[in-house]
């Protein structure tokens, strides 16, 4: 036998009960089943401070604990210990002789007489002073995270907010309405987004876009592809040179993100409107003409942004005449999955077909409403939409 | 205060019937900590006579988790209009009603709120108030309500992964631990936290003198919960009292002494 191992029966032979219980490495305590300290161990009073003669018959358990453990005792530990007949790694705060907390965890049990009834209730306590300031560390930690996590959540409320034009601008000779729903619940940022702004002259740029990707990142690049679309729409004359400037501003940007947009451009005219259309990657509006139900589709499919380095965008031009109408919207809409398969855009030129004549602001409620009830409310993709309408034009 | 959508009420209080269909109806309301277990061994001795009806408030227990109302529930009196829809969802007439602990003040509440709904109130550690005041000695002060909260918090910590332990056998009482779910004791921590607030914070001191039911109010020895002088409050102020000081210690004795609590219970029906 090794000498390490002689040494190790050597000092199991001086191990006795008595010597086991009192200076175990937990302090011990037996009270009577209402409380009565009436033996601890010496581990116990080294670790409290407290005197035996003080303690053994004369305190109760709950004396021995600060107040919020003592309601937390009297109203949890002990239900659960009478019902279970034992309760584990419960934390509680001990009260030292010289005022200073120990804070423990233990396990209790209860002893019963043959007739069930309790008679006594054993308990084993450990110092867990170490563990509680980590625990406490951790109890911060997620009170942190918590309190992060909300300031985030109205932080995207109010980013949304921002990038997506709450009201959309009163237009003379044109009638107007947009919408914009977030994906799943609608706390996250995402990466859809619409634009309307006047430029000099009488002329209107409407933009929709869809950035791909939620979250702040994706936040930045649709700032960006707005920002870029209104500096470029000021020196530009279509919307294929204002596409081309944003793919050049998201290519050279960090990101790694890409972008789909429409961008009409819409000039005035004695009759109405001159519009010019352009897609990147991005489906084809929807023209519904005057006096017609079924729409059609309008624009020339091109390369969606920030993925090639000089990419073809074309325009399509047309007359938008009183009582014409186009749909703009993101593949929210089309790519919407239901229980019976995609929403598609046949679905769509159905409902627009069926509300042809309505006003903007009745059929883009009408197509959110039924996109939405498609996905039983909980979207998987952001929605935008942007329903315009020539008007008879005022007299001058 | 409508429930949208409707549950039932018996899932919505995880309620528990047992008993005579035509005995007088004795309804158990568990008070802050736990659930409707804790008074299974003093319902028992009733169930021969009485139709006894247990169940778990709002956010306790195995209550249906929907039927917690931050609104609601931000007060006594919504867990007491709770246990007037209870009884009238149930049909309960001439209901016995017992309480323990804050379910006391829930029951004086709810027999305010329809004097005609108990034949008898039955307190079991009641406090009309918890915290002291000007002249009035409730035991804790206000501070005492947040270091409870670190205490719960404390041991949350492990809450959901440390659930099943606190469940291990009861070799010497099974017909304990065939019942016991493992929520008992063990609720959500945040509703936990808004109980404890709710609880610990009211004053229902005013209140007291509106019951005109035929109260009984149950005192234990060495409660810390609700001491002697506390108990005594309560039964100066009711107008229609009688008093019992148990030899029970502590402020659970429907745990610790099921027996001597029936019996006290049963002598005041009885008499």
């Amino acid at each position: 036998m090794s000498v390490s191992l002689e040494r190790f029966y050597g000092a199991l032979l001086d191990d006795d009960a008595a010597a086991l219980y009192e200076q175990a490495p937990c302090a011990y305590l037996s009270t009577t089943s209402d409380g009565l300290i009436v033996k601890v161990n010496e581990t116990f009073l080294q670790w409290t401070g407290l005197d035996r003669d003080a303690v053994v018959g004369r305190l109760r358990f709950a004396d021995l604990l600060t107040v919020g453990s003592r309601i937390y005792h009297e109203t949890h530990h002990l239900p659960m210990l009478m019902m279970h007949g034992r309760a584990q790694e419960i934390a509680l705060d001990l009260l030292r002789a010289d005022g200073r907390i120990l804070p423990a965890i233990m396990n209790s049990v209860i002893e019963r007489d043959p007739d069930g009834q309790p008679v006594a209730i054993r308990t084993a306590l450990f110092d867990a002073s170490e563990r509680r300031r980590y625990e406490q560390e951790l109890l911060l930690a997620k009170r942190r995270a918590e309190a992060s996590e909300r300031e985030a959540r109205v932080l995207s409320a109010l980013v949304q907010q921002t990038l997506i034009t709450p009201a959309v601008p009163s237009i003379d000779g044109l009638a107007i309405a947009a919408a914009y729903r977030p994906a799943g619940l609608g706390d996250e940022i995402g990466g859809d987004f619409y634009d309307i702004f006047e430029l000099p002259g009488g002329s209107w740029v409407i933009v929709v876009g869809d950035v791909e990707g939620k979250g702040v990142e994706a936040a930045v690049v649709t700032a960006l592809v707005r920002h870029v679309v209104r500096a470029a729409a000021a020196h530009s004359e279509r919307p294929a040179q204002i596409l081309r400037e944003v793919n050049q501003a998201i290519f050279g940007h960090p990101s790694d993100r890409y972008c789909t947009a429409v961008v009409l451009w819409l000039r005035p005219t004695d009759a109405g409107w001159s519009a010019a259309i352009s897609l990147a990657g991005h489906p084809p509006a929807l023209l519904t003409r005057a006096g017609t139900h079924r729409p059609t589709a309008i624009g020339r499919y091109c390369k969606l942004l920030g993925a090639f380095e000089d990419p073809e965008f074309s325009d399509t031009t047309f007359e938008l005449g009183p009582g014409d109408s186009l749909f703009l919207y993101t593949d929210g809409v089309t790519e919407a999955r239901g229980a019976i398969g995609w929403y598609g855009q046949d679905r769509l030129a159905d409902l627009l077909e069926s509300v042809a004549g309505d006003d903007p602001g009745p059929v883009v409620d009408r197509v959110l409403a039924d996109v939405l009830a498609f996905q039983a409310d909980l979207p998987r993709d952001d929605i935008a939409l942007v329903a315009i309408a020539a008007e008879m034009r005022p007299a001058d | 205060m409508n429930y949208d959508p409707p549950v039932d009420v018996m899932r919505r209080h995880n309620v528990r019937i047992s008993g005579p269909v035509d005995g007088q109806p004795m309804v158990f309301a568990h008070g802050f900590g736990c659930d409707h277990h804790m008074w299974r061994q003093v319902a028992s001795a009733f169930e021969d006579r009485y139709r006894v009806v247990l169940f778990d408030h709002a956010g306790a227990g195995d209550a249906d988790p929907s039927a917690y109302d931050l609104d609601r529930h931000s007060s006594l009196a919504g867990y007491a209009e709770d246990v007037v829809s209870l009884c009238h969802d149930l049909g309960l007439l001439h209901v016995v009603f017992v309480g323990h602990s804050v379910s006391s003040m829930i029951g004086a509440l709810a027999a305010i709120a329809e004097p005609g709904l108990f034949d008898k109130l039955i307190m079991v550690g009641p406090s009309a108030r918890y915290l002291n005041d000007a002249g009035y000695v409730g035991g804790f002060e206000a501070s005492d309500i947040e270091a409870l909260l670190e205490a719960l918090e404390a041991n949350y910590l492990g809450w959901s992964a440390g659930m099943a332990p606190a469940i291990v056998g009861n070799a010497d009482r099974p017909e304990l631990g065939a019942t016991l779910t493992a929520s008992f004791c063990r609720t959500d921590p945040a509703i936990a936290a808004r109980f404890a607030r709710v609880t610990f914070t009211s004053d229902n001191r005013a209140d007291l003198a509106l019951v005109t039911t035929e109260t009984l109010v149950m005192q234990c020895r060495n409660d810390i919960i609700a001491p002697e002088v506390v108990g005594e409050y309560v039964r100066d102020h009711l107008p229609n009292v009688s008093y019992s000081l148990l030899e029970a210690t502590g402020h659970c004795p429907n745990l610790s002494a099921p027996e001597e609590t029936a019996a006290v219970i049963a002598a005041f029906l009885d008499r």
